[in-house]
């Protein structure tokens, strides 16, 4: 198992939870969880359901805020109260659900709420700032003033990642970007998540599907009732262990499961 | 990367459509993929001519349709407000009463307490922008659907409307009054009209080639000289016929100019300005907007503002035209063929999707269907029956252009 701190990471940390806490009513949603992201570098969140990835993921974006505990961004203690302090501070988050408008272009859903010059738009401007974005995503999308209606899954998460990026946050989170899409769609998105790494940007990455895991992130971070239930580094953890810690044994349905299964797991993943 | 190839153009797979034939070949496919943009407008006024002219020769006559527009014009301002509210994917039913009751409140503060001309205008337009408040907050506070809300005003303002005018029932406005002679004697001289179009064909001139310039500069695609020239002439020429054939009779209305400019106004609101965009945004998913940091409460308060505003303008608009403030001023069938109107132009009733200029030439459709009808000596019973199922066929090839746009992806 890794330390808490990614290896060779030499730059101060974007983001160090601490203590974190998080209660609803009698429920304890997080219990004393830490985490700590470093610049370039891809942490996946990984649980099963109702381990609380949601609820860090709400906490970090501002949905509501933390009861005890201490969040350090940027080498600053903070508390996000509300969903503009967290974007102010400089993180972004791309809900599951992407929250894009069908019926503007990818230019006008870009710069959603954040138009050049609001009394008369700067189309020219917009057009090339959205152009920019998507080359440095190398992303595919044939014209910028195609409806977001008629994009598939994966170009329309590069447009919901896209317009994170427009504030340039330091830390970006991914809320299953993958969950919904095919397997060339999905390609892309992992594509895009290492492009945002190759940019030296933090990514938490919230995900369910563990061959995605093993394909972009660094370190593995999981989740388990609550609480943490260790972190891994990818390059040398297989992907039993980390099952293994996301389900809470190592003997039990899952894992039985994979031993038995004629193709191996190692070889496949890596 | 090639550095003469606009930055938009750069991807293979987009097709670009060059030229005439191009152009023809883009408006096919959007037409197919069920944007259907102005085409129902055009094939409603052709097939509307050929059966009107054919039963009456008086139909397409200068001196009718001259007639036409201004009858047109006041319930085109309450399309107009209708295209702002069901933008945003809302509905405004009372904008009917919230006009008559503007019309009672001008003639009562005009001829009978002898208010100056423009404090009464004043009084009454700033009247019909508090009614779209109070529509607002009781939307965004209490959460009651707008359907509801403006189905109460409209009983509630009728209501008030009578109650305003009083026993008499009817005000007369005095036939020497400006907004009489506004509703029913101001037309614009012919070599006036001429500039007024001549201005309009240089104005989109030189837009069109600032606008090439900038996106020049920036390396984007441009619009051939050619056809920003051809786009303006175009237009110019066929304005040019309009006021032509109509400065054979009295010509074009003050009133019909005022309109087209409210709607040229609205059209720069909705897409040249950051209100605009989020009126869109919000008519096409609200929770996107909202997350996108857009005060959706103050869209939804600022729409039900506008509209109703625009209803009272209409409202006094219509006392003019018909000299008097009366008990049946926004009754009947104004606020459907308000609907009608904004719907037939095009926007949608599912939100998200239509333009200021819907307004103008859907109710242009409904005026032509009415004066027909009233040509042929039908009685209202028979007009109000056809406007229902003219209604009835605009919502419906709304509702049947929405399924063919999800299935090719244009939203």
């Amino acid at each position: 198992m890794a330390t808490l701190t990614g290896e060779g990471a030499s730059a101060a940390p974007v983001l160090t939870l601490r203590g974190i806490s998080k209660h609803f009513g009698a429920v304890s949603a997080l219990t004393d969880v830490d985490l700590q992201v470093f610049p370039g570098e891809v942490v996946a969140l990984v649980g099963d359901n109702g381990a609380g990835k949601s609820t860090l993921v709400k906490i970090l974006a501002g949905v509501h805020p933390h009861d005890s505990g201490t969040m350090i961004f940027d080498s600053q203690e903070v508390i996000v109260r509300s969903p503009t302090e967290s974007i102010d501070l400089g993180i972004a988050t791309v809900f599951q659900d992407l929250a894009l408008c069908d019926n503007l272009d990818v230019v006008g859903n870009l710069f959603l709420g954040q138009e050049l010059r609001p009394i008369r738009l700067d189309e020219v401007a917009m057009e090339v700032k959205a152009w920019e974005l998507l080359r440095q995503l190398s992303a595919k999308i044939p014209s910028v003033r195609t409806l977001v209606a008629s994009l598939s899954g994966g170009q329309r998460q590069t447009v919901a990642i896209a317009r994170s990026l427009l504030g340039s946050p330091k830390l970006i989170l991914l809320d299953e970007p993958t969950a919904a899409l095919g397997v060339a769609q999905t390609a892309e998105v992992l594509n895009l998540i290492e492009r945002l790494r190759e940019n030296g940007l933090a990514v938490i990455l919230i995900t369910h599907n563990m061959d995605d895991v093993l394909a972009v992130a660094d370190r593995v971070a999981v989740l388990r009732l609550g609480k943490n239930n260790g972190v891994f580094n990818v390059a040398d953890a297989s992907k039993e262990s980390i099952i293994a810690a996301i389900t809470g044994a190592t003997d039990n349905v899952v894992s039985q499961r994979e031993a038995t299964r004629p193709i191996k797991v190692e070889t496949r993943s890596k | 990367m090639s550095t003469l190839t606009p930055t938009d153009h750069q991807d293979e797979r987009l097709r670009i459509d060059k030229g005439f034939s191009g152009m023809l070949k883009a408006s096919v496919d959007r037409i197919r993929g069920g944007d259907l943009g102005l085409l129902p407008v055009f094939i409603g006024l052709v097939v509307i001519s050929i059966i009107f002219q054919s039963l009456n020769p008086f139909f397409l006559s200068s001196a009718n349709l001259s007639n036409m527009l201004m009858e047109a014009t006041p319930v085109g301002i309450l399309a107009l407000g209708i295209v702002m509210v069901l933008l945003v994917g809302e509905i405004d039913l009372s904008v009917g009463s919230v006009s008559g009751l503007s019309a009672a409140i001008f003639g009562i503060n005009f001829v009978d307490n002898g208010w100056p001309l423009a404090l009464a205008i004043v009084t009454a337009i700033a009247s019909g922008s508090i009614i779209g408040w109070v529509f607002g907050q009781i939307y965004n506070r209490v959460g009651v659907p707008s359907f509801v809300i403006t189905l109460a005003g409209l009983l509630g303002f009728l209501g008030l409307q009578l109650f305003v005018l009083g026993p008499k029932g009817t005000i007369n406005i005095p036939f020497d009054s400006p907004l009489v002679w506004f509703g029913q004697l101001a037309f614009v001289p012919t070599p006036v009209a001429y500039a007024l179009v001549s201005f309009v064909v240089v104005l989109q001139i030189v837009l069109g080639l600032s606008r090439s310039r900038s996106r020049k500069i920036a390396g984007l695609s441009v619009e051939s000289l050619t056809a920003i020239v051809a786009k303006a002439l175009g237009l110019g020429i066929l304005l040019g016929f309009a006021v032509w054939y109509l400065g054979l009779a009295r010509g074009i209305g003050w009133m019909f100019v005022l309109f087209v400019l409210l709607a040229v106004i609205g059209n720069y609101a909705l897409t040249r300005t950051q209100w605009g965009r989020s009126v869109f945004a919000v008519g096409g998913n609200r929770e996107a907007a909202r997350r996108a940091g857009i005060n959706v409460r103050r869209v939804y308060t600022s729409t039900f503002i506008i509209t109703s505003t625009l209803a009272a303008v209409g409202g006094l608009l219509a006392a003019g035209r018909l000299a008097a403030s009366a008990q049946s001023s926004g009754g009947g069938d104004v606020n459907l063929n308000a609907i009608a109107a904004a719907v037939i132009g095009g926007t949608s009733l599912f939100g998200g999707r239509g333009s200021a200029f819907a307004a103008v030439l859907g109710i242009i459709v409904i005026q032509a269907i009415s004066s027909g009808l009233t040509l042929m000596n039908l009685d209202s019973s028979i007009r109000y029956m056809v406007t229902g199922a003219v209604v009835l066929i605009a919502v419906s090839l709304d509702a049947f252009a929405r399924k063919s746009r999800s299935s090719h992806g244009r939203g």
